[in-house]
C-alpha cells in the first residue's frame, strides 16, 4: 500500500519533480526499444499528425501551484510547500487578453485556486467581462479549511461561478486513500453547503459538476454510468446533487507517473493507454481548442505540458505577448503523455470527448 | 520459453489467436464483445458475474482483466468480494449435492 503523500515531489527533490527526466521516461523503454508505438507514429498512423490548434475556445488558468491537499495522483504536483503564485499583475494582462479573444469559456485551476491571495479579485474583474462559462476547479475541502472561505459558496453563487470538482469516488475509502485522510468527509459537507445555495440542484443555472479520476493504475469506465452511480449513491447517502460527471484519465506525468513506476504498473497502464487509442478522440483532444496560462504568465497547449515545461510552438510564448494570429494554427507539442486524452472514450478537463 | 505455464503479458496476446483461425477468432472476439455490452444486465452487472466465473474456472488471465474491468466500473472490493463468495458457495454446493447420489447409492447398497 503506498503512504500517503505530505510532501510535493519538488519538496522532496524528487528526480520526477524535474520536466526532463519525465519526459526522458516516457521517450525511452518500451517506446525507444519499439514495443509501443510513440504518440506520434501512432496519430500518424492515421493521418492526424501534427495536431493543430484551431479557433480557442478554453482559456485555462493556473494561478498557482499552491494547494491544501497533497493528492496521490496530482498531475501538478501541488501542495501547501509549493510557493508558484501569480501575481496581480499577470492576472491584470490577462484581464486584457480574455476582452480581445472571445473564447467562450475561463477556467481557474491551481492547486487550490483560491488559495491566490488575488482569486476574488480576480474572478471579480473577469466576471465582469461577461464570458459565457466561467469556471472555477474547486478542491472542496479549501472551503472547510479556513474560516476565510467559508463564505466561498455564496461568492462563487454572486458571480455565477461554474463550479468543477474533484471526487474519486463515493466512498470514504477510495477518496481518501487519492486524496488525503478526512478529505472525503470534508468533501462531502462542501457538497451539501454548495447544494444549500442552489448548486447542483436539477434545473438550477448554479452549475456544479464533479471530476472523477481513477484512484489508481486503471482507465476510468464509460462516463455515463459513472455518473449514473455517483448520483445514486451521493443522493441516497448524503442527500448530495450535482449536475455532471466529468471522468478523466490520470495522465503519466508528476506524482501520478512517480505512483506508477514505484507500484510497478508503468508498463502495463502504458499498454492500456495504447491498446485504448481511439482516432474519433484524437479529433476532438482540447488542445486544439485550448491554451492553458502557467502562473508566471507563459502559454502552453494544456496543464499537462505546462507541468512538462513543453511552451506553445509559437512566436508568442506569454500572456503579454498574445496574439491569436501566432497561435491558430501551431503544431501542438505532443509525447507520450497525450496518449492519457485520447484513450477510449478520450480525456479532457470537460470529461470524455468521443 | 518461460518456466511457467502462465505469463501475465500473456494477456495482451490474446487477440493474436485470430491469427492462426481467423474466422472463428473473430466470430469468438464479435460474440465475447456482444456478450459484454449493456443489455437487460448492466455492464456493471456481467462485469461481477464475469468475475466470479473467472474464479470457479481458477482463470489467472480473466482474474486479472475482471479486476481491472471492476476498478474501472466503480467497483468496490467489498462487492468483488461477495461475488467471487457468490462463485464460491455454487462450487461447493456443486460439490455437497453430490453428496445426496453418495447417500442414495449407500442407501441402495447398504440400506
Amino acid at each position: 500500500m503506498p503512504k500517503l503523500k505530505t510532501q510535493s515531489l519538488h519538496k522532496q527533490e524528487s528526480e520526477l519533480a524535474v520536466a526532463n527526466k519525465q519526459l526522458e521516461i516516457l521517450s525511452n523503454g518500451i517506446f525507444k526499444s519499439g514495443e509501443l508505438p510513440t504518440f506520434k507514429d501512432k496519430i500518424s498512423e492515421t493521418g492526424q499528425f501534427p495536431l493543430q490548434a484551431k479557433k480557442l475556445e478554453i482559456l485555462q488558468i493556473n494561478v498557482g501551484y499552491m494547494c491544501n491537499q497533497v493528492c496521490e495522483h496530482c498531475h501538478v504536483d501541488a501542495g501547501p510547500d509549493r510557493k508558484e503564485i501569480m501575481t496581480r499583475e499577470t492576472m491584470q494582462q490577462i484581464l486584457d487578453v480574455i476582452k480581445t479573444t472571445g473564447a467562450h469559456t475561463l477556467d481557474l485551476t491551481g492547486g487550490a485556486p483560491e488559495m491566490n491571495p488575488n482569486f476574488r479579485w480576480f474572478v471579480e474583474e473577469a466576471s465582469k467581462i461577461g464570458v459565457k462559462d466561467f469556471i472555477v476547479r474547486s478542491n472542496l475541502t479549501i472551503i472547510r479549511a479556513n474560516k476565510k472561505h467559508y463564505d466561498l459558496p455564496e461568492f462563487f453563487k454572486k458571480h455565477n461561478i461554474h463550479v468543477v470538482s474533484s471526487m474519486p469516488h463515493w466512498t470514504r475509502g477510495k477518496t481518501d486513500k487519492q486524496r488525503g485522510e478526512g478529505v472525503f468527509d470534508m468533501s462531502i459537507k462542501a457538497l451539501q453547503e454548495l447544494n444549500a445555495v442552489g448548486y447542483g440542484m436539477p434545473g438550477s443555472d448554479l452549475k456544479l459538476d464533479l471530476v472523477y479520476n481513477p484512484s489508481g493504475a486503471f482507465l476510468p469506465g464509460d462516463q455515463m454510468a459513472m455518473e449514473k452511480d455517483f448520483k445514486k449513491a451521493l443522493l441516497e447517502d448524503f442527500s448530495i446533487q450535482f449536475h455532471s460527471l466529468f471522468a478523466i484519465t490520470n495522465l503519466p506525468i508528476a506524482r501520478f507517473l512517480d505512483y506508477l513506476i514505484a507500484s510497478e504498473n508503468y508498463e502495463d497502464y502504458m499498454y492500456s493507454l495504447v491498446e485504448a487509442y481511439n482516432p474519433t478522440a484524437v479529433q476532438n483532444v482540447m488542445c486544439t481548442n485550448t491554451l492553458s496560462v502557467s502562473w508566471d504568465g507563459y502559454l502552453f497547449d494544456c496543464d499537462f505540458n505546462q507541468m512538462l515545461e513543453l511552451p506553445v510552438n509559437s512566436k508568442s510564448k506569454h500572456i503579454s505577448e498574445y496574439k491569436t494570429e501566432l497561435l491558430e494554427g501551431r503544431n501542438i507539442v505532443i509525447s507520450q503523455h497525450c496518449y492519457g486524452c485520447t484513450a477510449g472514450a478520450g480525456s479532457s478537463c470537460q470529461g470524455s470527448v468521443a | 520459453m518461460p518456466k511457467t505455464y502462465y505469463d501475465p503479458a500473456d494477456l495482451r496476446k490474446f487477440g493474436k489467436i485470430t491469427e492462426w483461425s481467423e474466422e472463428l477468432g473473430n466470430k469468438f472476439f464479435d460474440y465475447y464483445s456482444k456478450v459484454f455490452e449493456e443489455g437487460a444486465l448492466t455492464a456493471r452487472e456481467k462485469s461481477l458475474i464475469a468475475l466470479a466465473v473467472a474464479h470457479t474456472e481458477q482463470c489467472p488471465y480473466c482474474i486479472d482483466a475482471y479486476t481491472k474491468d471492476g476498478l474501472q466500473r466503480g467497483v468496490t472490493k467489498e462487492e468483488m468480494m461477495e461475488a467471487i463468495h457468490v462463485g464460491a458457495a455454487i462450487k461447493s454446493g456443486a460439490t455437497l449435492v453430490h453428496g445426496v447420489q453418495m447417500m442414495n447409492k449407500v442407501n441402495k447398497l447398504d440400506g
